[in-house]
């Protein structure tokens, strides 16, 4: 996996900010730079600026202030045709009145490629994604899959350094969007290009992503790996936004060196936690537990905690079960358990004992 | 990496929803329902109640269509080949002419039918009629037809004279009744006869005005029937009889029992005793016959051809007029057709109009050359404004849409004749080119009266119809297209002309149809800013409709239009394909 940080960037984002009406901001100094063969994701929900940043660097919107540099140079006065950057469409975008071989040739005849030449190119892209018996085919009588295919191959096929996608699977159905995932991603490492991608899908984001930008509100809120973006998010929005998640709200009334100690609003009771974002004790926080981390009738060591809890409500859900539970006054706690044979299934009204290690529970900011 | 399957590369196998798709495309065409019977035919059991409800909805709008607007329509189309006039009013004649050789005069046979039909057609008053119809094919028939209407009533007149002179009973409406009349009409009109008394007498007695009214007899004498014994002894009077009968009852609602008869039965009888015929007569009047067969060769002898050239108008001696007589005695002519072509059809086959009078032919030319003038003015103009209109905000695009509709609100005369206040020499246009010196106050343009004022006009009138299917189609091209082409790679110029234009085609397509449809048979426009050298074809068809009464012309002229129009349909979907028009 090609680290991004220690190469030189590739793309740079540097102070960028959008506006479209002159009053807000809708990327709000936007520092990102992506490294070369990097697949970054930008992930967030709607309106938070992400197709905004996508679509300053494809060249279609203009920053506001700030400069977008591509290898090394700027380009916010460079338009989209000349910037190089190949392009996917979350509505694939193929163009309806010509063939897939026509759509693949577009980019190559634009570039002046020489007959011959060009015709070897969409073979071999077309073959990339296993397309190659439809060339002579309309995009209208592809199914929704073989369409973004070919919108792929399309985006590839004049070999450009970078590509973008716009939430390219939104629009498939569950199982075929797994499968591209993986063949783009597949694809993206074969070829060695630099993708950035934006999705709000977050389980996209996790499996694809060398590094994801999470953005809400106009600001990357935080850029990590998967694995560090899911297990040490840095503010109480990435928790909540990534995975499932457990919040305690409380107050810090112990801090020193790593360790804190949150009193629980509800119930007053004390446990144990790993500071992210309180600075000093009486600070109000999000407690924050992932709902798998959490295990039934621990046996551990003291330093381990314990809470009673009540179950209202047991889903089976094929490979997890799920289970509700009452605690420290909320009703909302979910506990998730493998389907082990020797797992119990509670009933809804047991009363049970939960637990979790204090590195697993990070207080976050209100 | 290897292929997967080339024809399945999402290789899944549960119910996705292209695999939903793929499934559907390969089912078999021949299914069968529960029941055994064909899946197509229980189907359309199925649905035949939703098509009759259907059907049930439209049937006002169908009937009202059909009776105002399809049947008048076919009727008046009907009319371009439609020639009965001739066959229907002058039978005699045209049966007469099958013998004719063409070159020479007709024969007096010929002359003699003519005069028949003649005698009859006048006392219906339909000769004039005839002359009019004649005189498209042929100018000055017209008034040869109403100066012999006037005076074909005196054949035979010198035939009448001598019958009366040989027996005076020829001259009493009995006799001809005991002649010509059947049995059975004499019996039924006496019984007629008698209703009529009584009735008269009933009403004399009645006490009361309204009582006398109520017992009025208006019951018609009973038609005439002519006797079998007449038709066959002497047939031509009988024909001519009861022809006279027939006109005396409907046209007068007089008897024949009352009435002399014309000339031209006189004429008849001497044509038939002269013939020979009559010999084998048995009826009542059989001494009578008799008495006369053996007197006519003695008559005095008067040809019924001299009678037309001497007497009436020597103009029937040009064989030209009987050419053309005999050229439209069938009740079928492609006479108005070949006239719509600048053809003519003369008794020595089709021929090319006179130099002089050769129009349609360059008036089509015309209505096709500006109708296509102003499809592409339109699309010059509309196509931009369209490409504005989608690409801008909502709100900004309703309103500017008013103002293309702004027009449509506006009545079609008041605009056109805006246009003549905006174009004319003097005009408003004209004015602020000479102010601004483009041209000298000595060359004023002549942008009225003529196809230029025509092209303006019309493409400002029509100028909406090409716009509003543009703009419904280009709003449904996704701007992402456009995107996409320029992240392959594509200049502005190059994703407008290879992206969007393609797609914009349908709208072209649609609104080209409308426009060029509607110009071609556009009317008031060109004729009031048309002058002389911008009218349309549309403009010689409402000349004939109202002021020449050609109807038969104008009906072919419009055939030909709605051919025209046809055709050139058929070729846009051969070219384009009509799925390729969109209206949004």
């Amino acid at each position: 996996m090609p680290d991004g940080h220690s190469q030189q960037a590739f793309v740079e984002f540097d102070r960028v900010q959008k506006s479209y009406d002159g009053e807000t901001l809708v990327v709000k100094d936007l520092n990102l730079s992506i490294g070369r063969g990097e697949f970054l994701t930008m992930l967030g929900p709607s309106g938070s600026g992400k197709t905004t940043c996508l679509m300053m660097l494809a060249g279609f919107e203009v920053a506001t202030h700030g400069e977008i540099r591509l290898d090394g140079r700027e380009i916010n006065n460079i338009p989209p045709h000349k910037r190089g950057i190949g392009m996917v469409f979350q509505n694939y975008a193929l163009f309806p009145h010509m063939s897939v071989a026509e759509n693949l040739a577009f980019p190559l005849e634009v570039r002046k490629i020489g007959k011959s030449e060009r015709e070897a190119k969409i073979r071999r892209a077309l073959d990339m994604v296993q397309m190659g018996d439809f060339g002579g085919r309309r995009p209208a009588q592809l199914s929704g899959g073989q369409q973004q295919r070919v919108a792929l191959a399309r985006a590839l096929v004049f070999e450009p350094e970078l590509v973008l996608m716009d939430e390219p699977l939104g629009a498939l159905d569950k199982q075929l969007r797994e499968t591209l995932q993986f063949e783009i991603t597949r694809l993206a490492h074969d070829l060695g290009i630099t993708v950035v991608y934006v999705t709000h899908d977050q389980t996209e984001a996790l499996t694809m992503s060398d590094r994801v930008a999470v953005f809400d509100d106009g600001r990357i809120q935080q850029l990590a790996t998967p694995d560090a973006l899911y297990e040490q998010p840095q503010n109480s929005f990435v928790a909540q936004f990534i995975g499932e998640n457990n919040t305690l709200e409380g107050e810090v009334v112990a801090l020193e060196d790593g360790r804190c100690v949150v009193r629980l609003d509800a119930s007053g009771e004390q446990i144990d936690a790993v500071p992210v974002n309180v600075s000093k004790v009486g600070d109000k926080t999000l407690v924050s537990i992932r709902p798998e981390r959490v295990e039934f009738d621990p046996d551990w060591d003291e330093r381990s905690l314990t809470l009673d809890a009540e179950v209202l409500e047991f889903i089976y859900m094929g490979d997890v079960f799920r289970t509700r539970l009452r605690i420290a006054g909320r009703d909302d706690f979910i506990v998730k358990t493998r389907n082990r044979a020797d797992q119990t299934r509670l009933r809804p009204g047991q009363k049970v004992k939960i637990g979790w290690l204090p590195q697993d529970c990070r207080a976050l900011d209100p | 990496m290897a292929r997967s399957s080339a024809t399945a590369p999402d290789a899944f196998t549960g119910a996705t929803p292209d695999n939903a798709m793929r499934d559907a495309d390969r089912a078999e065409a021949a299914m069968v329902a529960a029941d055994g019977t064909p899946l197509k035919r229980s189907l359309n059991r199925a649905l035949r109640a939703q098509k009759l409800r259907a059907l049930a909805l439209i049937a006002p709008l169908l009937i009202f269509v059909l009776v105002t607007f399809v049947a008048p329509i076919a009727d008046m189309l009907f009319r371009s080949v439609e020639n009965d006039i001739i066959s229907e009013n002058l039978p005699r004649t045209v049966q007469a002419l099958d013998n004719w050789n063409g070159e020479d005069l007709p024969d007096e046979e010929v002359f003699r039918a003519l005069g028949a039909d003649l005698v009859i057609a006048s006392e219906l008053r339909n000769h004039t009629r005839i002359g009019s119809r004649l005189n498209y094919e042929m100018t000055g028939i017209s008034s040869l037809f109403r100066q012999t209407g006037r005076d074909v009533d005196d054949i035979g007149e010198i035939y009448a004279d001598q019958f009366i002179a040989l027996d005076e009973a020829w001259e009493e409406p009995s006799t001809w009744m005991t002649l010509m009349a059947a049995d059975r009409w004499i019996e039924d009109r006496e019984g007629w006869l008698r209703d009529a008394a009584e009735a008269e007498a009933a009403q004399d007695a009645a006490e009361t005005r309204e009582e006398a009214r109520a017992l009025d007899f208006d019951t018609p004498e009973p038609a005439f029937r002519i006797s079998d014994l007449a038709s066959e002894a002497l047939p031509r009077t009988a024909s001519i009889y009861s022809e006279f009968a027939r006109v005396i009852q409907t046209e007068d609602e007089d008897s024949p029992a009352e009435e002399d008869p014309w000339n031209i039965v006189y004429q008849a009888l001497y044509e038939d005793l002269s013939a020979g015929r009559g010999e084998g007569y048995e009826g009542e009047a059989a001494a009578l016959i008799a008495a006369a067969r053996e007197a006519v060769p003695q008559f005095e002898e008067r040809s019924v051809r001299d009678f037309f050239l001497e007497e009436i108008d020597e103009d029937w001696a040009d064989t030209q007029i009987w050419g053309t007589i005999e050229a439209f005695s069938d009740p079928y002519t492609a006479g108005y057709f070949l006239t719509a072509a600048d053809l003519r059809l003369t008794a020595n086959g089709i021929e090319a109009q006179p130099e002089g009078e050769q129009i349609y032919l360059m008036l089509f030319q015309r209505t096709l050359f500006m109708s296509l003038a102003i499809m592409f003015s339109c699309i010059a103009l509309g196509y931009p404004i369209a490409f504005l209109l989608s690409n801008l905000p909502m709100r900004t695009s309703n309103l500017l849409l008013i103002l293309v509709l702004l027009p449509f609100w506006t009545s079609l005369l008041v605009r056109t004749s805006a246009w003549k206040v905006l174009l004319q020499q003097q005009g408003v246009i004209n004015d602020i080119l000479v102010w601004l010196g483009v041209i000298s106050d000595t060359a004023r343009l002549a942008l009225i009266n003529n196809q230029t004022g025509t092209i303006i006009a019309m493409t400002h009138i029509l100028l909406p119809f090409m716009i509003l299917p543009l703009y419904s189609v280009m709003k449904t091209i996704p701007p992402h297209y456009v995107r996409a082409a320029k992240s392959l790679g594509a200049t502005n110029w190059t994703a407008f002309w290879r992206v969007y234009f393609p797609q914009s085609v349908p709208g072209i397509g649609a609104g080209c149809i409308l426009v060029f449809i509607l110009s071609i048979g556009y009317y008031i426009t060109p004729e009031l800013v048309g002058g002389t050298t911008g009218t349309f074809i549309s403009n010689r068809i409402a000349y004939h409709i109202s002021t020449s009464l050609n109807w038969g012309l104008a009906a072919a002229l419009g055939t030909i239009l709605l051919v025209v129009v046809l055709v050139l349909y058929y070729l846009y979907d051969r070219l384009v394909g009509i799925d390729n028009v969109s209206l949004g």
